[in-house]
C-alpha cells in the first residue's frame, strides 16, 4: 500500500490545501509507480518526468504564494497520445506518425487543463489511430489489463484507463468515437465520461470521425470525472479563473449535489442492450438495479425501436470518415499501419455515397428515439460492456450461447450514444468471480451533462464499486 | 448500384490490389449495406410517408 492507493483528485486537493501533501510528492509517487509497473502494463508511450516535476514544483510555489488555480491544481493527469501537448509528438500509437513534428501548441482541451494547474505526467497508449476497442494494435505493443495481464485493457483509450486504475496518474484524458472512453473504463474498473457531443473541443486531436469524436475524462470517482470535465471545458468552477495573485480555495459547491436517490427515474432499454450479455455481467447489472431500486430509485423499461440498425449506421459513417482521413497515407505508406487497422481502414474506402446518406438518415431516427427514451427520466441505464475484458489476441468469444466477434460486442452498448451525441458515463459495478471489472452505463439528456453527473453521483454509492 | 453488383466489383478490386484479407470484410460490409437499404426509415421518391414522418 502507498499513499496513492485509492487517492482521488478530490481527496488530494483537500490534503494539498491542508498542507498534508505537496504536488511534488504525489507527482513523484506517480512517477515511481510508472517506473515500477509500466513495463508490465504498457500504459504510457511517453513519460514526461522532467516536465511533470517542473509543473508540480510550480503548482506548489503558486499555492504557497496564494495562487490557487482550483480543483485540478497540482493533480497528475495523463493524456491519450491522440491529443497535442506542446513540445511532444502526437503519435496516435502509429508508425505513420512516429516521425511527426513536435506539437507547437496544446490542444485547447489540454491548454484548459494546463491553465487549471494540472500536471501532465505523460502520454498514454491506445489502439492505433483510436480505430479499435482493445488497445492491442499499437506501434508500442498492447496496453494490458491491470486485473489480468493476459487480457485487453479495452480501448481505444486503454493506456489512459490503466494509468488511472494503477495509480500512475490520478486522472486521464481519453477520446470516445464509439465507446473508447467508456469501454476501457469498464474493462479496468474506473469511471469514464463521454460528455455531450461538441462540449469539449476536439481541435488538435487526431480525428477518427469528426462528427462522432468526443474528448472526456477517465477518473477514480464520479466527482473526479466532474472536476476534470469542467477543467476540459476551460470554465472555472465558480466565477472564472482566479486572477494572478488571488487565492481561491475550491469550495464544496465545486461538485454538484447528487440528485436525491429517492427521486431518481431511470429507464432500462432491455431489448437489444440486454439480449447478448455474459452471465456474470448480467448478474452484476441486475444486482446494481436491485440496489438502486431498494434505495428508492424508480426503474422503468424503455425501447429503442431501431436498435437493430445501430451497428450498420455506425459502421457506415465511421468507416467512410476514417477512410477519408487516411486515404493518402494508405496509398503512400500502407506498410506503416498495423495490418488489422490498415485493412479496416481500407474497408471504408468502399462505402458508397448513397449508403452514407442512408446512414445519416438512420442517425437522425436514432437520435429522436434516444431523445424520447430519455424524456421523463434522469438517465437510461444499461451495461457498458456485454462481456468482461477479452483475452488479448482473441477474435471472438462465447456469449449467450453463441460465439460473437469481439469488435461487435465491445461497441454494442456504447456506439449509439456517439451517433446521437447524448452524454454517457460508465461506473464500476462489481467484478466477475475471476476479478474482472464490470461497468454500468448511464445516459443523460443531450446538452445536460451536469444533470447526468448529478444522477451518477446519486447512483455511485449504491454500486459495487471497484 | 445494387449490393450484388457492388460486391462483385469490390471483391475484384481487392484481388487487383493484392488485398485478399480485405475480402471477408467486404462480404460483411455487404451485409451492412443490405441492412441499411432494407431499413424502414429510408425515403422513397414515389412515397412521401417517411417525409411526413419527419415533420
Amino acid at each position: 500500500m502507498t499513499a496513492l492507493d485509492g487517492l482521488t483528485a478530490e481527496a488530494f486537493g483537500r490534503k494539498l490545501r491542508a498542507g498534508e501533501v505537496s504536488a511534488r510528492e504525489v507527482t513523484e509517487a506517480c512517477l515511481r509507480r510508472i517506473e515500477a509497473d509500466n513495463a508490465r502494463f504498457n500504459a504510457f508511450v511517453l513519460v514526461m518526468a522532467d516536465e511533470a516535476r517542473e509543473q508540480a514544483h510550480q503548482a506548489d510555489r503558486e499555492l504557497a504564494a496564494g495562487l490557487d488555480r482550483g480543483p485540478l491544481h497540482g493533480v497528475p493527469i495523463s493524456i491519450k497520445d491522440l491529443l497535442d501537448v506542446r513540445g511532444t509528438r502526437t503519435t496516435a500509437a502509429s508508425r505513420v506518425r512516429l516521425g511527426h513534428r513536435l506539437a507547437e501548441h496544446d490542444a485547447p482541451a489540454v491548454a484548459h487543463l494546463r491553465q487549471a494547474g494540472a500536471v501532465f505526467i505523460g502520454k498514454t497508449n491506445l489502439h492505433e489511430f483510436a480505430f479499435g476497442t482493445t488497445s492491442e494494435d499499437s506501434a508500442f505493443g498492447p496496453a494490458r489489463n491491470p486485473h489480468d495481464l493476459s487480457r485487453s485493457a479495452g480501448g481505444s483509450s486503454g493506456g489512459s484507463a490503466v494509468s488511472v486504475a494503477t495509480g500512475m496518474s490520478l486522472a486521464a484524458i481519453g477520446t470516445d468515437t464509439g465507446g473508447s472512453i467508456r469501454i476501457p473504463a469498464a474493462a479496468c474498473g474506473v469511471v469514464g465520461l463521454k460528455p455531450t457531443h461538441g462540449e469539449v473541443s476536439a481541435d488538435r486531436v487526431v480525428p477518427l470521425s469528426r462528427t462522432l469524436d468526443h474528448v472526456g475524462p477517465l477518473a477514480r470517482s464520479v466527482a473526479d470525472a466532474w472536476l476534470v470535465y469542467r477543467g476540459l471545458l476551460g470554465t472555472s468552477l465558480s466565477e472564472g479563473a482566479p486572477a494572478p495573485g488571488s487565492s481561491r480555495t475550491p469550495r464544496a459547491t465545486d461538485i454538484p449535489a447528487p440528485l436525491p436517490i429517492g427521486s431518481l427515474r431511470l429507464a432500462v432499454p432491455r431489448a437489444y442492450f440486454c439480449d447478448v450479455l455474459d452471465d456474470e455481467v448480467r448478474a452484476r447489472f441486475e444486482e446494481s438495479l436491485s440496489r438502486l431500486r431498494a434505495a428508492g430509485a424508480r426503474i422503468d423499461e424503455t425501447d429503442i425501436a431501431h436498435a437493430s440498425h445501430i451497428a450498420p449506421v455506425y459502421l457506415t459513417l465511421v468507416l467512410a470518415d476514417a477512410a477519408a482521413y487516411h486515404a493518402t497515407t494508405l496509398e503512400t505508406m500502407p506498410e506503416l499501419y498495423t495490418p488489422p487497422v490498415r485493412i479496416r481502414l481500407e474497408m471504408g474506402r468502399y462505402v458508397l455515397g448513397e449508403d452514407y446518406a442512408r446512414a445519416l438518415k438512420g442517425r437522425e431516427v436514432l437520435r429522436r428515439e434516444v431523445d424520447a427514451a430519455v424524456a421523463g427520466h434522469d438517465a437510461l441505464v444499461l451495461p457498458t460492456l456485454p462481456i468482461p475484458a477479452p483475452p488479448l489476441g482473441a477474435v471472438s468469444v462465447p456469449v449467450g450461447g453463441a460465439v460473437e466477434p469481439i469488435r461487435n460486442l465491445m461497441l454494442r452498448q456504447t456506439q449509439l450514444f456517439n451517433l446521437t451525441g447524448h452524454p454517457a458515463i460508465s461506473l464500476p459495478c462489481g467484478r466477475t468471480a475471476g476479478g474482472l471489472p464490470c461497468g454500468l452505463q448511464l445516459v443523460g439528456d443531450r446538452g445536460h451533462t451536469e444533470a447526468l453527473m448529478r444522477t451518477a453521483l446519486a447512483c455511485e454509492p449504491y454500486l459495487a464499486g471497484k | 448500384m445494387t449490393v450484388e453488383t457492388w460486391l462483385e466489383w469490390a471483391l475484384a478490386d481487392a484481388d487487383r490490389r493484392n488485398l485478399a484479407e480485405l475480402k471477408p470484410l467486404l462480404e460483411s460490409l455487404a451485409g451492412v449495406m443490405r441492412a441499411l437499404r432494407n431499413a424502414d426509415f429510408n425515403d422513397r421518391a414515389d412515397d412521401d410517408r417517411t417525409r411526413r414522418a419527419d415533420r
